[in-house]
């Protein structure tokens, strides 16, 4: 068991090998999306201000879970509580904004109809919105976890994973903002 | 979520189950009858369940090719019973109907593709193995693991339950091309049936990514002391790239399927473009998709699929003929190198299976290249396997007997990938039975062969007894020659451009003049499957009733698994895990007939 200690915490591996397997789906998506480009009849929508928004409010929830795993490590357990909450709240902000951008997007005509740009980014950010309503659920279920829990752990990998997990869906969002905004 | 739940689980795992740990049944006080067999974390038990589970499935899907093969066999006749069976909507006046001869081939294709395959063939091996193999005492996440075997059992009773709607199940082939599978009124199976489709093997992708993720960091982060990645059976190499193949190519066919999903509920048109429906008789306002995209989502994976099922079976046949033939195995490195190659170019090859859409024709034979290529490592490895066999001190065992086979069928079926891989012979071969013959014998009786041969010989490991020999040598001989007699002559049925997938072959003259042809394959078909039931009854019988296994290591094998208990408790290893000193193929070597993994070096003694 010593052996093992040494390396990475096999939870830890295993999210890195469960990124890769998301970057492929989502590089599966986006090279369609550039292949479908090519074509004929292919149509365009405009980044709504909502996006704008939502880039600041996940980005912001990136530093909050970060400061909260560092106040878990220093044992300041209340604080790591309070960060994670805000967290949550920013993950779900984020949630509401994209909503809120894509109605506006609907509104410009932009529906499924079609297989635009339009029809891959309501899939695509939909399905990079399912992660992030992934992470809050796990959030929230750690939040229950800190304040149920009896015994108190200072185990913390599993705050460290869900770190490395938050900071993920906020870079793919980075990259689908950026892949959108440049390649029409 | 499933990480904190399992975070305590391997300190317990290791300590608790060390000091329970007994040789009679392996009763644990805390494990109740769920915990153990049913809601089981135990890597052995889910391997066990994967097993059956691919089981049942295979006698299914085998079950399935004998109904079609009855009505190519036999288009003209009329069997009674199956209308009796299956009723008037699909066999009527006992004759297959084309819609029920659709859904069949397109069932058997993904069930034994991916349900008997993938899950039976790496959900079995991969849970059993890689634990006892690399020293560990469960998985990274046996939480993840569980959950693995369960999304597969959901995704079957999903496929299964669509077996019995009023609709029928998919029937657009087992690639679920669209437009057939993205509109609903295209045909009887493009409607509910072709939704459950979609939602199982997207449970089948979350399973496989589960178990995957699983494998790899089990294999990279829980090796015992001295199990260096160079240290491993070519078993836990091969079920490694599987899992990263896996890994990297199912998330692409979710991306695929979820594309289709809007196309058929949605509205949208990612794969749908000036379509005229003759079964409404309208013209669907769909504009500016394309039908090419979903192939190339599908065959980024369809590819790799393939070889995520020949390298396992690769890896058993390779650790069960060394150890058979007493010999180490023939380049070690050379065999673990060509498994990366072919995983590496499983990811280069896919657009092959498009040469006749239209693809250009100069990349056309960049694939084509690269395809050939393919040809490299595969030889390497048998080669390998040729030069183990040689002048091996070899044990005719049941399992060495598939292994061999397994050799046979991987050379006559690889040597036909030569002439498809080229696309200007494709124009005449894509889409006939050659492609049938080919896939067959080269995926398909490779694949089952080489996951009987694990089977046989990984059972005392399993179940603490001794399957039936007799029984096994008849299951052998009838199997390797009838899975010849079935595919060979569909060469030349292919050759001579007969298409697949056509209910009835009797109506055209270049095609009639194989009726004799097709009875004798239906026949022998019918033969290999009941045999198949032989074995079913041998390894059941064998559960239960089957000789006892005396000692811990029958083979006189140098792996780990054979120096755990008989019948190992959750843990695997009473006490402490065993060290790992030398490689695993120390057999016939400074005069002794074989070296255990965990011996030390001698002091006059160098490694391999």
């Amino acid at each position: 068991m010593n052996e093992q200690r040494k390396r990475i915490h096999p939870h830890k591996f295993t999210l890195w090998v469960a990124l890769g397997s998301i970057v492929m789906m989502f590089a599966g998506l986006t090279s369609a999306y550039v292949v479908k480009r090519d074509a004929a009849n292919w149509t365009t929508f405009s980044i709504p201000k909502a996006f704008w928004y939502s880039t600041v409010a996940i980005l912001i929830s990136s530093l909050t879970i970060q400061m909260s795993l560092k106040a878990f490590k220093d044992r300041e357990m209340l604080r790591y509580r309070n960060l994670l909450t805000t967290t949550a709240v920013l993950g779900i902000l984020f949630m509401l904004l994209q909503w809120i951008g894509f109605r506006q997007i609907w509104n410009t005509g932009v529906t499924l109809k079609g297989s635009g740009g339009g029809q891959f980014l309501y899939v695509i950010a939909g399905l990079h919105v399912v992660h992030v309503l992934g992470g809050v659920i796990a959030l929230i279920v750690m939040f229950i976890k800190a304040f149920a829990s009896k015994v108190r752990s200072y185990n913390s990998v599993p705050i460290e994973v869900m770190s490395t997990y938050w900071h993920f869906v906020d870079l793919l969002w980075i990259y689908l903002f950026i892949f959108f905004s440049l390649i029409k | 979520m499933s990480n904190e739940a399992t975070l305590h689980g391997h300190p317990e795992v290791g300590a608790a189950h060390d000091a329970h740990h007994d040789d009679h049944g392996g009763h644990h006080h805390k494990e109740t009858f769920i915990t153990k067999y049913v809601f089981s974390q135990d890597h052995k038990m889910i391997a066990k369940q994967f097993l059956i589970t691919g089981m049942i499935w295979a006698i299914i899907g085998g079950l399935m090719s004998v109904l079609f093969r009855l009505q190519l066999g036999y288009p003209d006749a009329h069997f009674q019973f199956l209308e009796d069976l299956l009723g008037s909507k699909w066999a009527k006046g006992g004759q297959i109907q084309p819609e029920f001869y659709y859904a069949l081939v397109t069932m058997h294709g993904t069930i034994l593709v991916f349900f008997v395959l993938t899950g039976g063939l790496s959900g079995t091996f991969a849970n059993f193995l890689i634990p006892l193999q690399i020293g560990a005492r469960d998985m990274a996440s046996p939480m993840l693991n569980m959950l693995s075997y369960w999304f597969f059992l959901t995704a079957s009773i999903v496929m299964m339950t669509s077996l019995f709607i009023e609709t029928g199940p998919a029937s657009g082939g087992w690639t679920s091309y669209p437009p057939l599978s993205a509109l609903g009124d295209a045909s009887e199976g493009s409607k509910t049936g072709m939704d459950l489709w979609i939602i199982s093997m997207a449970l089948f992708v979350v399973s496989s990514l589960l178990g995957g993720l699983n494998y790899i960091s089990t294999v990279l982060n829980m090796r015992t002391k001295g199990m260096s990645m160079t240290r491993l059976p070519l078993t836990i190499w091969a079920l490694f790239f599987t899992a990263i193949l896996g890994v990297l190519s199912f998330p692409v066919l979710l991306s695929g399927f979820i594309l289709l999903l809007f196309d058929r509920h949605g509205g949208t048109s990612f794969y749908l473009s000036d379509i005229f429906l003759a079964t409404t008789g309208k013209a669907l306002p769909n504009e500016g998709g394309s039908a090419i995209l979903y192939q190339h989502l599908f065959w980024f994976l369809g590819h790799p699929e393939v070889y995520i099922i020949i390298l396992p079976a690769m890896g058993l046949v390779s650790e069960v003929m060394s150890v058979n033939a007493r010999k180490p195995i023939f380049g070690y490195i050379a065999m673990v190198g060509s498994m990366f190659a072919i995983a590496i170019l499983a990811f280069l090859v896919w657009a092959h299976h498009m040469f006749v859409t239209g693809l250009n024709p100069f990349l056309g034979s960049v694939f084509v290249l690269l395809t050939l290529l393919i040809a490299v490592p595969s030889a390497i490895k048998v080669f390998n396997w040729l030069t183990t066999l040689w002048r091996g001190n070899i044990k005719f065992t049941p399992a060495m007997l598939f292994a061999i086979g397994f050799v046979s069928t991987f050379i006559s079926g690889g040597l036909t990938g030569i002439f498809l891989g080229n696309s200007t012979l494709d124009i005449q071969l894509h889409d006939t039975y050659f492609v049938i013959a080919h896939f067959h014998i080269v995926m398909g009786v490779s694949g089952i062969l080489g996951m009987f041969a694990g089977i046989y010989h990984w059972f005392p490991k399993m179940y603490g007894r001794y399957m039936n020999n007799t029984m096994a040598y008849i299951h052998f001989w009838i199997t390797l020659i009838g899975a010849y007699l079935i595919f060979w002559p569909m060469h030349y049925e292919g050759l001579a451009g007969m298409p697949r997938r056509y209910l009835d072959y009797s109506n055209w003259i270049s095609f009639n003049q194989f009726g004799g042809l097709n009875r004798f394959i239906s026949t022998v078909a019918m033969i290999v499957f009941a045999i198949q039931l032989l074995f079913v009854f041998n390894f059941f019988y064998s559960i239960f009733k089957g000789r006892r296994v005396m000692t811990r290591n029958p083979y006189d094998s140098t792996t780990l698994e054979w120096t755990a208990p008989i019948r190992p408790g959750h843990g695997n290893w009473p006490g402490e895990i065993p060290e790992v000193h030398r490689w695993p193929y120390d057999y016939a070597k400074d005069g002794r007939d074989f070296i255990p993994q965990t011996e030390p070096l001698g002091s006059n003694e160098s490694a391999h």
